[in-house]
């Protein structure tokens, strides 16, 4: 399903945050990305979103070479890929449920349809009762399902969250971690960069550690090991 | 679709635009202040033609003819110069006439009315007056009125004041021309400068929401469906803020317009705002729209890179 072939990401001859990178993951897997800062964990993800491109090597997604398409095809690739930042970056006027609403909104989806689903998926979350809310009126941890929802609901193949625990507390990150599993098993394949050794741990799923720019581990049902 | 992405993108932009509500004002204002200034260009440039055309209005050249030609010699020379393009109107002021004039102006001086009277007949002749459509004509007016007496005989035109005058009406013509001259290029500086104070405005207020544009583009948004409500939110600023400015020049054009008045008898600066209200509101909305939402557009453009 996606596929890293030899990519090399150099911004200067003194700063490289890939090198070489060749990484391969199927469908409805799950996998955490681990490894220290800078390890090149969310360049690999950026080159994935298109959000910047490789200096060699290519990127694929569904059989489909993310940098050869045309900028205005790229709404299309980021439609079956939900992302979830470390900070959030919801749109700060819109309430939690236009938020949400937006990525349907913009994927061109009927008003029916978005009126539909986005209660559904705001449930799914846990946060049916803060509908109305703007990000600043919500916790850290209810941002960031404010976020997942948002990820998740154009029905996209894969989800990406790069650091999505990294700000939130034990027990937000413990609930963020459930819904990402509870995702995956509906069928969504998920990659999770992250350095919170204990949510590796508990998943007990595929590890791919990483360190300056290459991948040294790739343990099938691994634990965290950077 | 089409439609209802455009009533999505209309929305966003108006709700936006409530939302930031103190964005929206600090941007207004400032927009507002912006289209101000281009509106007093256009009373100023209604103040200062109708006070040149005030002065040149009062320009006019006079032909004495000598007291012994027949009126008709003199009404032919007025036909014929009243048939010149440059000429606005001629006015004729026969013999007799100039005589009751000179008495009616001069009935205080005794001894000049007694010497008149001692003469027995008539010593002014007849004057024509001859306005030009602009100053610069006169110059040709002059010359036409040479050749015409020339083949009568210089006899039948006494003197044209225009020689007289020749230096004051070049001069004024001048400093006409350079005032207007003037005017032109203060216009064109103070746009200038309004229509970059208008694009920075616009610039800052949409830095503040770069990243917002970065997480549209990321969660899938096209870009014409990013940038669209900045752009409806352009729009409104430039809409109000043309509102705005339009409503400040009331009370100003209020005071102003007596001032005007005792200076220049015959120019209201009221009865212009209020004549060309419509033209007026309709220049500064479509300068202030259009300024505004091309400024949205160049400012998103920049973050719509991703």
């Amino acid at each position: 399903m996606i596929f890293f072939d030899k990519v090399s990401k150099i911004y200067s001859k003194t700063s490289i945050a890939l090198e070489g990178v060749s990484l391969s993951i199927g469908a409805k897997e799950f996998v955490s990305l681990v490894g220290h800062s800078g390890a090149g964990k969310s360049t690999l993800l950026k080159l994935l979103l298109a959000e910047e491109a490789p200096s060699k090597g290519s990127v694929y997604f569904e059989s489909v070479n993310v940098h050869s398409l045309p900028k205005r095809k790229l709404p299309m690739l980021r439609r079956k890929i939900g992302v979830v930042f470390q900070e959030f970056r919801l749109l700060s006027n819109k309430t939690v449920y236009e938020n949400v609403a937006f990525a349907m909104e913009a994927a061109g989806r009927l008003s029916k349809e978005i009126e539909e689903s986005v209660p559904l998926v705001l449930d799914l979350v846990d946060l049916a009762d803060k509908i109305s809310r703007f990000p600043d009126e919500l916790s850290g941890g209810e941002r960031q399902k404010v976020a997942i929802a948002r990820a998740i609901i154009n029905r996209p193949d894969l989800v990406v969250a790069d650091e999505p625990t990294g700000n939130l507390d034990p027990i937000s990150t413990r609930e963020v971690i459930n819904i990402f599993e509870k995702i995956n098993k509906l069928g969504t394949t998920i990659i999770i960069a992250t350095h919170n050794k204990e949510v590796v741990d508990s998943l007990g799923r595929r590890v791919v550690t990483m360190e300056k720019g290459k991948i040294i581990r790739d343990d099938k049902s691994g634990g965290y090991h950077a | 679709m089409i439609f209802t992405k455009l009533k999505r993108v209309t929305k966003a932009g108006f709700v936006n635009f409530w939302r930031n509500g103190w964005v929206s004002l600090s941007a207004i204002l400032v927009v507002a202040i912006t289209l101000f200034t281009i509106g007093s260009l256009i009373f100023s440039k209604a103040v200062m033609e109708a006070a040149l055309g005030h002065i040149e209005d009062k320009v006019d050249i006079s032909v004495y003819f000598k007291n012994d030609i027949e009126e008709k010699d003199v009404l032919a020379i007025k036909d014929s110069v009243a048939k010149l393009d440059e000429v606005k109107g001629v006015e004729y002021i026969s013999a007799a006439k100039a005589l009751e004039d000179f008495k009616e102006r001069n009935k205080n001086n005794a001894i000049l009315m007694q010497s008149i009277e001692e003469l027995d007949k008539n010593p002014l002749g007849a004057v024509i007056n001859i306005k030009a459509k602009q100053i610069s004509q006169y110059g040709s007016v002059a010359k036409f009125l040479e050749s015409k007496s020339e083949p009568l005989g210089d006899s039948i035109i006494d003197k044209v004041n225009y020689f007289q005058n020749k230096k004051i009406i070049d001069r004024l013509s001048k400093i006409l021309d350079s005032a207007r001259n003037l005017g032109l290029i203060v216009s064109f500086v103070l746009v200038a400068v309004s229509i970059l104070v208008t694009f920075n405005t616009i610039r800052l207020a949409i830095y503040s929401s770069r990243d917002e544009i970065e997480v549209m583009r990321l969660v899938g948004a096209s870009n014409q469906f990013a940038s669209g409500p900045f752009i409806v939110e352009g729009a409104m600023y430039g809409f109000f803020s043309a509102l705005i400015a339009m409503i400040i020049f009331y009370p100003l054009v209020v005071w102003v317009d007596p001032k005007i008045a005792s200076v220049f008898s015959g120019v209201s600066l009221l009865r212009y705002y209020i004549d060309n209200f419509g033209q007026i509101f309709a220049i500064l909305l479509g300068i202030g729209v259009l300024v505004c939402s091309i400024s949205s557009l160049i400012a998103v453009r920049r973050y719509l890179k991703i």
